[in-house]
């Protein structure tokens, strides 16, 4: 669909006397496939593609996001986005300029070796379905599913002030899941959990030995967890998994530094945060082995990029160093509200939505402990990988994670398994109880395809990358 | 919208070879979003947009596909033939669909609400100057939506309604905070400052001095806003026939070990409202009611065409998801102006939060209370509550702890955004519950 149209003509389409003009096109494709229980369930391939026009009019930006990309189209939506932008002007809640759309000219492509005609729906059909038959190692595993979706994006943004960007991604989410079921006892384990395993790569990820040696180990350890013995409840160390450290990472770091939280512009869905303005540069996060940044340059990871949707040129930044809040999760817009310095993450789910903050790769850096050491290291306690269950509050404080795989540590080696592993806490000391950071050999790379946010919604996509780390004196419990 | 789908349709099916059955359903808006903080727009802009989803049958497999309609014929025509080309090649290489459904022909349907709603460009001096003075934030969600149907037997279901819905939070200056929807077809500027201000009244409540709690089990009435979010966890691995089949599913216990909920409960699928249409993306029209909980006792689950295919049972022309699209639950006994008196010494929820399974086998649902949200002694509100974990089994505050049922069920509308605007909603009653286990 790529090059269908030339949007940077279009820009001559719009004559409404606005004070800039915007226009963002996308094009996205998702290519799922799946196979669960030995048969097709997925073929499927649902595309997207439209532009959406902003003007700014006496410092209110409108706009309109129309499927329409002819020249009649975007005169018509400028038309709209102009009327819309002029009658909220009169109640604007700030008077921007396009100091919030710097130029920017540049191009992006992500990383890949193999495209996705390198492999054809019969072969990806066949390799998912030699998957589940490894999943599939007993009887008890009532379920099991292999999935594949692969998306390709294309996004194009032109300005009146010059800029030009335009950004290509291949990415690739994949799943292994089986269910194991004796009684009332469901247990399921994936291959990451909650569509963790998502990257940013082309069809070499899809290695046939790989994925069939983990479609066995899922599967066996689904098996696993239905002898295993309940999670102990009580007050003690927890070391969590990569995996798992992804979602806690994006739910009490991640949302609570995205200024447009802490400026009140998600209260009434998202929610707040616990982070008020003056603690940039002043709260202690977390415990000093905690450094947090925001790095939109590393290959692969699920949501790095180049610009984002405001056209702001991306880079690495620390949020957390040594435990203190440095920066904030704000784009041009948010920085100029609230005056804190942020990074270029103003970014949209598609054409149809308009950008606001959010998380890109939001990467907790590796420290010097190695899996053994922190192992040794915990008298008493468990270790939990895959997450299965989140939930926390609107002030991204009181949190709560399930997960689906646990060991018992005790007097620091890891012994038993252990089925329904769940622990609570509350941000800012969870974070300050942070006792050992892995190094990178325990590093792992992960993302989620759903984070939802924004009124109206949108989903977007971010990556997480985290070592392996122990926290002190957490709740940890197990099912009913 | 109603003819660009038939045009595309039209020149869709007349692509179609020997053999290649094809079902296509159509979502499109026209909306207005005004997002508002601090009684102040922070972001307004217009959305329009069409999709059209296509399900082939070719081969003994199934093949589905998208594309955006664009609204120019020429370009729709190239991507619905390139769509078409790509699925009957891939029909020929994918793995065979045991379970496939073939569109069939169950009638069509036309049904167009006319409504006297709010205007584009009447809508900022509708809202904006009723909510100055207070710290308003939100979002105006306003316009036309469209659902259609058809495939390539002949069969043609059309929807479309036109609606408002003004989702929004009054924020306390101790951060408590009160929640509003107004939402409907006709718009009514009496009707919306009323709302406005029976939410700045409860606002009022919420400047009392906030009450910290303990951990522990108390005596719970939940607003229909809170029992609605509870019974919207039955549709994610809770009453999904495939869900109960496939091992991951709160159900298993009713379905398997007889276990029962309170007689006090039940629970339909009603599609009488008209809110939503009855057919569903294959075109399959449901009936009127379909009973999921009756005094307690699992009467059905929900199931699509695939799912009876694979699991040798009888559809209700579920959506393939399997979830609730238009969920009823029955009101009970309790007048609105005894809660206060029931609750005596415990909590009064009005809305709860980000919720999830935390034991999904045992019915555990894990959340947290959210807006107002009150301490009770006495029968009297004594002040807003923190904001609490809680973390309970629906075998419980559905079952065994089931006091009592409101008189009065509300529609809870659905707020939705994610990808396209939501239509229909939830209507239910609030319940009074003997325990409630708050956790953090």
């Amino acid at each position: 669909m790529r090059n269908e149209i030339n949007i940077k003509s279009l820009l001559d389409a719009v004559t409404v006397p606005a004070d800039w003009v915007g226009i963002r096109e996308v094009y996205e494709s998702n290519t799922p496939r799946m196979i669960r229980d030995g048969v097709p369930v997925s073929n499927g391939h649902y595309a997207t593609h439209g532009a959406m026009i902003e003007v700014l009019v006496n410092g209110q930006f409108g706009y309109y996001g129309t499927p329409d990309l002819t020249k009649n189209g975007i005169e018509l939506a400028s038309k709209k986005a102009f009327d819309q932008a002029k009658a909220a002007s009169r109640y604007a809640l700030h008077t921007f300029t396009d100091e919030v759309r710097p130029k920017n000219i540049g191009k992006y492509s992500s990383p890949f070796e193999k495209d996705l005609r390198s492999i054809s729906a019969k072969d990806l059909n066949m390799l998912l379905l030699d998957a589940y038959k490894n999943l599939k190692v007993s009887d008890k595993i009532v379920s099991a599913s292999s999935l594949a979706n692969v998306i390709q994006t294309n996004f194009h943004y032109v300005s009146s002030n010059g800029s030009d960007v335009e950004q290509d991604f291949l990415m690739l989410e994949f799943d292994l899941s089986a269910t194991a079921v004796d009684g009332q006892n469901q247990q399921t384990r994936t291959f990451g959990g909650m569509r963790g395993t998502c990257r940013q790569t082309g069809m070499e990820f899809l290695d046939q030995m790989e994925i069939l040696a983990q479609a066995n180990k899922i599967g066996e350890q689904a098996l696993e967890l239905l002898d295993a013995d309940e999670t102990p409840t009580g007050e003690m160390d927890i070391v969590i998994a990569p995996d798992q450290m992804m979602l806690q990472i994006h739910e009490s770091i991640g949302h609570a530094l995205e200024v447009d939280r802490i400026l009140g512009d998600e209260r009434n869905y998202a929610g707040w945060s616990f982070v008020k303005l003056e603690d940039f540069g002043k709260l202690q996060y977390g415990s000093k082995l905690m450094n947090v940044t925001f790095d939109p340059t590393v290959s692969s990871e699920f949501a790095s990029y180049a610009f984002d949707d405001g056209g702001l040129k991306a880079e690495r930044e620390y949020l957390i160093k040594e435990g203190i809040l440095v920066r904030g999760l704000g784009g041009k817009e948010s920085q100029v509200r609230s005056g804190i310095d942020g990074v270029a993450n103003f970014r949209a789910s598609s054409w149809n939505r308009a950008p606001i903050d959010r998380m890109a790769n939001i990467n907790l850096e590796p420290g010097n402990s190695s899996f053994e050491d922190i192992i040794a290291n915990v008298e008493k306690g468990i270790y939990v990988e895959s997450n299965r269950s989140w939930s926390i509050d609107d002030y991204r404080n009181k949190f709560q994670f399930g997960c689906e795989y646990g060991k018992l540590i005790e007097n620091g080696k890891l012994t038993k398994t252990i089925k329904n592993p769940n622990y609570r806490g509350i941000s800012n000391p969870f974070w300050n109880s942070l006792k050992m950071v892995g190094n990178g050999d325990t590093n792992g790379i992960y993302g989620t395809p759903n984070c939802g946010k924004g009124e109206p919604n949108q989903v977007i996509r971010v990556g997480h990358a985290s070592p392996l780390c122990l926290f002190e004196n957490v709740q940890v419990f197990g099912g009913a | 919208m109603e003819n660009k789908f038939k045009n595309i349709s039209r020149t869709i099916y007349s692509q179609l070879k020997k053999d290649e059955l094809l079902t296509l359903s159509f979502t499109g808006e026209e909306s207005q979003f005004i997002r508002l903080n601090n009684a102040k727009i922070r972001q307004t802009g217009l959305v329009n947009d069409a999709d059209i989803h296509m399900k082939m049958i070719a081969n003994g497999t199934t093949c589905t596909g998208s594309f955006t309609l664009s609204g120019n014929d020429d370009i729709d025509t190239k991507r619905a033939k390139l769509e078409i080309d790509r699925m009957r090649l891939e029909s020929t290489q994918i793995l065979k669909d045991p379970y496939l459904i073939k569109p069939g022909g169950s009638g069509s349907s036309r049904e167009i609400k006319k409504s006297n709603g709010l205007s584009f460009n009447d809508a900022v001096d509708a809202i904006l100057p009723a909510i100055q003075g207070v710290d308003f934030v939100g979002i105006l969600s306003n316009g036309k939506m469209y659902r259609g149907n058809s495939n390539s037997l002949g069969q043609e279901h059309w929807f479309e309604t036109e609606s408002f819905s003004l989702d929004y939070s009054l924020v306390a200056a101790n951060h408590q905070m009160v929640k509003g929807t107004f939402a409907g077809t006709d718009w009514d500027q009496n009707e919306y400052e009323h709302y406005l201000a029976q939410s700045k009244k409860k606002l009022e409540l919420m400047e009392l001095s906030p009450v910290k709690l303990e951990t522990g089990n108390y005596k719970t009435w939940f607003e229909p806003a809170a029992v609605s979010d509870f019974l919207s966890m039955f549709s994610w691995n809770g009453i999904s026939e495939a869900s109960i089949q496939q091992g991951c599913s709160g159900f298993g216990k009713m379905r398997n070990d007889d276990v029962r909920l309170s007689s006090k409960f039940s629970i339909s699928e009603d599609f009488s409202s008209g809110l939503v249409p009855k057919f569903n993306s294959d075109g399959e029209v449901s009936s009127n009611e379909l009973k999921i909980i009756s005094s307690g006792e699992l009467k059905n689950t929900l199931i699509s065409s695939r799912t009876a295919n694979e699991y040798n049972r009888t559809s209700n022309f579920a959506e393939a998801g399997e979830y609730l699209r238009s969920p009823f639950m029955k009101p009970g006994a309790l007048d609105q102006s005894d809660v206060l008196k029931e609750i005596d010494k415990g909590l009064y929820l009005s809305n709860i939060h980000y919720l999830n399974w935390s034991d999904n086998p045992n019915g555990r649902i894990t959340g947290l209370t959210r807006y107002a949200c009150f301490w009770v002694e006495n029968g009297e509100i004594v002040g807003p509550i923190n904001t609490m974990r809680f973390d309970d089994s629906f075998y419980n505050y559905f079952g065994d702890n089931l006091l009592q049922v409101g008189n009065k069920t509300e529609f809870i509308p659905n707020t939705s955004t994610y990808g396209n605007r939501e239509i229909g909603g939830t209507t239910c009653p609030g319940i009074l519950a003997d325990s409630f286990a708050l956790t953090l």
